[in-house]
């Protein structure tokens, strides 16, 4: 094969049941290939991948299957509404599970309210005439109809804005906290990562080079600097601060933890 | 002063397709953008700043108004080719850009229809592609990158046009942490070798090094100003529900707590000059 090349190697890692895991990497470090593995859209040369105990690549598995413990949620997934009503597009996916018409219209209507969407007010409309972050939500709404034991988010939140950004974020912290599911977020925002994650793994090259928790994480800072990637704005302003000799912790990730830390050296 | 672009009180209106219902996108705006200047708008989705930034290279027209580029009015349809060879676009997604077999075709595309000579051509792609680090996939084919890379090629496509402006439409929305840094470090690199920049981002840090920040709400200019001035106003920007960059945010969250760090901070060094100089 002419562009052949390993796109993932020797990749071991497990996620508690209800755990919340971050993935990061830079573009083409193997993050979307992996998370296509654990869906079953792509099958590996060599390796097992083990949902709840049943082995994902065993050939007698079917998609339906996989599809009922893993949801992906892929990137700019309003690109895939298709349907007349959002409805319908939500309960596509339920349908296909085989689940009767009544369950599936149960599910849609509790998807959409998870998704922070008034049910009454949109399910009839065109998914089309939404906007931008409530169709990104309708999207999200058709993996979670399918009440996925994983709930793999690729950049959900990549081209909003900073509002929309937020919405999309709390909305995955309250479906996490109400359906107790697993969550893969894949994210390029590492303040977002730091502060949502339980574990974080990091991707290099088709390898898993860091696992760990955020703190354990951003507390290699070179080695994430030669991979491409940053820290979380406050613990590089706090890693920078104690670069030139100001006594701070660096084991600080979200904006509140460096306000105290800041306000503790400047009040005096 | 040599504006480059003037904007006179511009409106655009479009219909929403699905209902008929006439929008207003653009309100009365009027602007100049002076000539070698680096501008960045910034404003929720639906603030009209993607709009503003289609009326000057024409690929909108006003519905009333006028927006004016190099001195030509974009009505002008004679002047059509001289506008977009002046203000050059990139869009936020590179796959709707891309249009050859391979990056250097695709990079080629514009000086070729310019009808440019080919050794020069040639000295363009790769000098486009040198900048923004892309020569070595140059026999590569756009559909085998990354979306990362895929937009860097569509930022050498703009620069072998060697425009005087660029427009960039959220150019790194979607890119990597190192993705974004490298587009910005080549913006700002083609903003010090002259070229009129501006810059639409929903990434404050980045809004943070342009020379002039404007914010759009509701079709209408909200704040406009220098970095600095634009983002003291932390809680008017809040409300319009957008972000203001990281140190803006610690300063003002320090500042509320009685420390009195001064409001022209705006960025992570200027952060830790402060408060080195407070803690010596």
């Amino acid at each position: 094969m002419p562009y052949e090349s390993a796109a993932l190697t020797d990749i071991s890692f497990d996620i508690a049941k209800g755990e919340f895991v971050g993935i990061i990497g830079h573009t083409g470090s193997g993050k979307s290939t992996l998370i296509q593995h654990l869906n079953g859209l792509l099958k590996p040369k060599s390796g097992t991948i083990l949902i709840d105990g049943t082995d994902i690549t065993d050939k007698n598995i079917t998609m339906r299957d996989i599809r009922r413990k893993i949801g992906l949620v892929f990137q700019y997934p309003e690109y895939q509404l298709f349907e007349e009503t959002v409805h319908k597009d939500v309960s596509f996916g339920p349908l296909n599970l085989g689940l009767s018409q009544e369950e599936t219209d149960q599910r849609v209507k509790e998807a959409i309210g998870l998704v922070g969407l008034d049910y009454s007010e949109i399910s009839e409309r065109s998914p089309f005439e939404l906007s931008g972050g409530q169709k990104r939500r309708v999207a999200i709404a058709g993996v979670i109809a399918m009440k996925p034991d994983v709930l793999i988010l690729d950049e959900p939140t990549a081209g909003l804005d900073p509002k929309a950004h937020a919405d999309i974020l709390s909305m995955v912290e309250t479906v996490h906290q109400k359906e107790g599911n697993s969550i893969i977020l894949v994210s390029h925002n590492m303040a977002d990562i730091a502060r949502l994650a339980d574990k974080v793994l990091v991707m290099e090259r088709g390898r898993l080079t860091i696992s760990g928790t955020p703190s354990e994480v951003f507390a290699q800072a070179d080695l994430l600097e030669s991979f491409g990637l940053g820290l979380p704005p406050a613990a590089a302003l706090m890693r920078e601060l104690q670069a030139k000799g100001i006594p701070v912790s660096t084991d600080i990730l979200t904006v509140e933890a460096a306000e105290e830390e800041l306000y503790r050296l400047l009040a005096i | 002063m040599d504006n480059i672009i003037r904007i006179e009180n511009l409106i655009f209106n479009y219909r929403r397709e699905e209902n008929g219902e006439i929008v207003n996108a653009v309100n009365d705006v009027s602007l100049e953008i002076e000539r070698g200047s680096f501008t960045a708008i910034i404003g929720k989705n639906g603030s009209g700043k993607s709009t503003l930034a289609k009326n000057i290279n024409a690929l909108l027209l006003p519905s009333g108004g006028a927006v004016y580029v190099k001195g030509y009015n974009t009505m002008d349809e004679t002047k059509l080719w001289d506008i977009r060879q002046t203000a050059g676009m990139v869009f936020q997604n590179p796959d709707n850009q891309l249009v050859s077999s391979t990056v250097e075709d695709d990079v080629a595309f514009g000086p070729e229809n310019l009808g440019i000579e080919s050794g020069e051509i040639r000295r363009r792609v790769d000098e486009s592609l040198y900048s923004v680090n892309m020569f070595e996939e140059r026999k590569k084919a756009p559909h085998l990158l990354s979306g990362g890379q895929k937009q860097r090629i569509a930022i050498a496509g703009v620069i072998a046009m060697r425009p005087e402006c660029i427009i960039l439409d959220e150019p790194t929305a979607m890119l990597d942490p190192h993705g974004r840094y490298e587009v910005m470090e080549i913006v700002e690199k083609l903003h010090k070798e002259g070229i009129t920049i501006i810059l639409i981002t929903h990434f404050m840090e980045e809004a943070a090094r342009a020379d002039r920040v404007i914010i759009m709400e509701k079709g209408k200019i909200a704040l406009d100003g220098t970095p600095s001035d634009v983002f003291k106003h932390a809680d008017q920007i809040k409300a319009m529900n957008l972000d203001v960059p990281f140190a803006v945010e610690m300063a003002d969250r320090l500042r509320k707590r009685g420390i009195k760090v001064p409001d022209k901070i705006i960025n992570t060094e200027e952060m830790v000059d402060y408060i080195l100089c407070r803690y010596k």
